[in-house]
């Protein structure tokens, strides 16, 4: 028996929403009197395999198949049913992230297991009841859902608790996998990365976001500044992205990404309901606004009324200087 | 080509939020109730455009729902279209909503099956994925562009580190979000129209409840803001340091 958790990397590292989702697994593990597993692709370089154990997995089965290129996730799907049997595992856990969200759902078919998505909790395993709460209506609620079925599926939302890393190995064990079922019908054409140099928005811990207070695209650079000040992600509303002022991923919101990030700095945006549902279960809100009566205001930690085009500036420079005398 | 959409029932994001029954039951009094944007705005509005480009073919929407939801899918047959068809249940969730789904559809011959991204009142993401493998069809998850040319369909898709351009083979479940379409208002003719069209009630057919929503919490609103000097950003980076403990 097992708890077992799917992993992926990101420029040869371990994702860090995986870091997350192997450290969930140990809490369940735990509770259940047994042992994380972790699968991951045969191809991630033996070296960095060490994280998982770091971050709680007893073991780690590399799984190597052609099909399972360019993460087609109907193999993928098929693959961790596969390694979810030869484990014994009846808990599998995913990060509720854009790869998750096309294998997790297959994966639930296959095995006949309930699926709770988007997870912001540890469960409770009380007398053989087995509950998990997750955010519900915009982040005005939480529900708690009781899975029945034995077999059992949890996303988590992405920085729903901070990373823990102690000393632990995983002892690697690789699985064959019989994937013949797994006829290929999708086709990737064209892969368009976006600048991978900068901090990915879902997984990212601080976020400085703009709406149009900042009044065209050419004053985005006091943003970019005070996002590379304390090494934060950018954001925006959703007028900017229609604009096309901003990428289009960079749009947050009820339409947009939801975040969650641990700073959400929020200038010249209104803070309609529709963007607060995708922000409000940021752990610390701080708003810029000229407008005092702004209805963010009410949804902030912290606010500062004035001119984004002096505060910005001014708090840049201020990040600044206290990162000068903390390093 | 033949398209069906599936269509849910959602609380308007501006509603407010209450429960009943010692917090076990959604309180739906005086909640005003609306398509999913994420269904109507790309999923129905995309399929309505690609039928209209081809000149044939018919789009029929889909709910698993209570009599009550009828009004929002005549909704939908305003905007356009042709048909719908209701199975009458109230659904314990994504993979109840997939299983009826995808029973009523296996044997109707659908080139293309679209979803929206996720529903705004629990964010799942998992009805399209849980149809294709119930179905054994392709799945495309998070299409912003979506095309037909004959048998192949060519979707841009969200990655975490770009797009992806997919192609794949019909029949094909996709599920679609920002960029696909804009929305469509119903006009008067519309509305006028999807009074007469049918609209078939299903019964539920042997569901399976794997999960269920046991108790619900509101969350709690933030404490009151605290006020910043303008002039004094050392102040807030202080703060975030000490106080929230985020830098
Ligand atoms: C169904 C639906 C879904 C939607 N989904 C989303 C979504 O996902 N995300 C989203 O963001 N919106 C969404 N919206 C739109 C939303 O309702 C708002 O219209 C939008 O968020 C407003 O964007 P904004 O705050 O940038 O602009 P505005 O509302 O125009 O606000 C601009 C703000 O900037 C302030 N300002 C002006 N000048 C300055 C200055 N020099 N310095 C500082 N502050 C200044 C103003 O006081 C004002 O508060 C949705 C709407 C609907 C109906
Ligand atoms: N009750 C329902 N009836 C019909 N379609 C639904 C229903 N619930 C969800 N869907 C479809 O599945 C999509 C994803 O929903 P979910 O997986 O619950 O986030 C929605 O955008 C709808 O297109």
């Amino acid at each position: 028996m097992s708890v077992l958790v799917y992993t992926e990397t990101s420029k040869n590292k371990i994702r860090k929403s995986s870091l997350e989702a192997v450290n969930y697994a140990a809490n369940i593990a735990a509770k259940l009197g047994t042992t994380v597993t972790a699968v991951i692709d045969g191809g991630t370089d033996a070296a960095i395999l060490g994280d998982l154990g770091k971050a709680g997995a007893k073991k780690v089965i590399t799984i190597t198949d052609a099909k399972l290129k360019d993460g087609n996730p109907r193999a993928w799907a098929i693959a961790i049913d596969q390694a979810a049997s030869a484990d014994g595992a009846t808990v599998v856990i995913f990060s509720h992230d854009i790869v998750s969200k096309a294998i997790a759902p297959r994966l639930a078919v296959r095995m006949k297991a309930g699926i709770v998505a988007g997870a912001v909790e540890y469960p409770t395993i009380e007398g053989g009841k087995f509950s998990v709460r997750k955010s519900a209506f915009s982040g005005k609620a939480t529900a708690v859902y009781v899975i029945h079925s034995d077999k059992k599926i949890i996303s988590l939302l992405p920085n729903s608790y901070p990373i823990q890393l102690a000393d632990g190995t995983a002892e690697v064990s690789p699985l064959t996998v019989d994937l013949s079922a797994a006829e290929i019908k999708v086709t990737v054409k064209e892969l368009k990365t976006r600048d991978t140099t900068k901090i990915s928005l879902p997984e990212a811990e601080l976020v400085v976001s703009a709406g149009r207070g900042m009044k065209g695209p050419e004053n985005w650079g006091i943003i970019e500044d005070l996002a590379n000040s304390l090494g934060a992600a950018t954001a925006c509303s959703r007028p900017i992205a229609d604009m096309d002022w901003r990428p289009h991923h960079e749009h947050v919101g009820q339409t947009g990404l939801a975040v969650r990030p641990n700073l959400y700095i929020a200038i010249g945006i209104s803070g309609a309901i529709q963007h607060l549902a995708g922000v409000n279960g940021s752990k610390t809100i701080v708003v810029i606004n000229t407008d005092k009566e702004a209805p963010f205001f009410k949804a902030a930690d912290y606010g500062v009324i004035g001119d984004a085009f002096e505060v910005v500036p001014r708090l840049t420079e201020a990040v600044k200087k206290f990162k000068a005398a903390h390093h | 080509m033949k398209i069906l959409v599936g269509i849910s029932n959602v609380p308007d994001t501006t509603a407010k939020i209450a429960f009943t029954d010692n917090n076990t039951k959604f309180n739906k009094a005086g909640v005003q109730f609306i398509i999913n944007p994420y269904d109507e705005w790309f999923a129905l509005v995309r399929a309505l455009e690609l039928k209209e480009a081809k000149g044939a073919g018919s789009v029929t929407v889909i709910h698993v729902g209570p009599l009550e939801n009828e009004a929002m899918i005549r909704k939908a047959l305003a905007i356009g279209a042709d048909d719908a068809v209701r199975i009458d249940a109230e659904p314990a969730d994504a993979f109840f909503v997939a299983e009826q789904i995808a029973a009523y559809a296996k044997d109707k011959g659908f080139d293309l099956i679209l979803v929206g991204k996720e529903t705004i009142d629990y964010n799942s993401s998992l009805v399209g994925g849980m149809l294709a493998e119930m179905l054994s069809l392709p799945y495309v998850s998070l299409a912003s562009k979506l095309d037909v040319n004959g048998n192949v369909a060519t979707a841009e898709c969200e990655m975490d580190s770009g797009t992806s351009i997919l192609e794949v083979q019909l029949p094909a479940v996709m599920s679609c979000m920002k960029g696909m379409s804009e929305a469509r208002i119903p006009n008067m003719r519309g509305i006028m129209a999807a009074r007469t069209k049918p609209l078939v009630v299903v019964p539920v057919s042997n569901p399976s409840i794997l999960t269920s929503v046991e108790s619900y919490t509101q969350t709690e609103g933030r404490k009151a803001v605290k006020m910043i000097d303008p002039n004094n950003m050392d102040e807030l980076v202080a703060l975030l340091h000490n106080e929230a403990k985020v830098i």
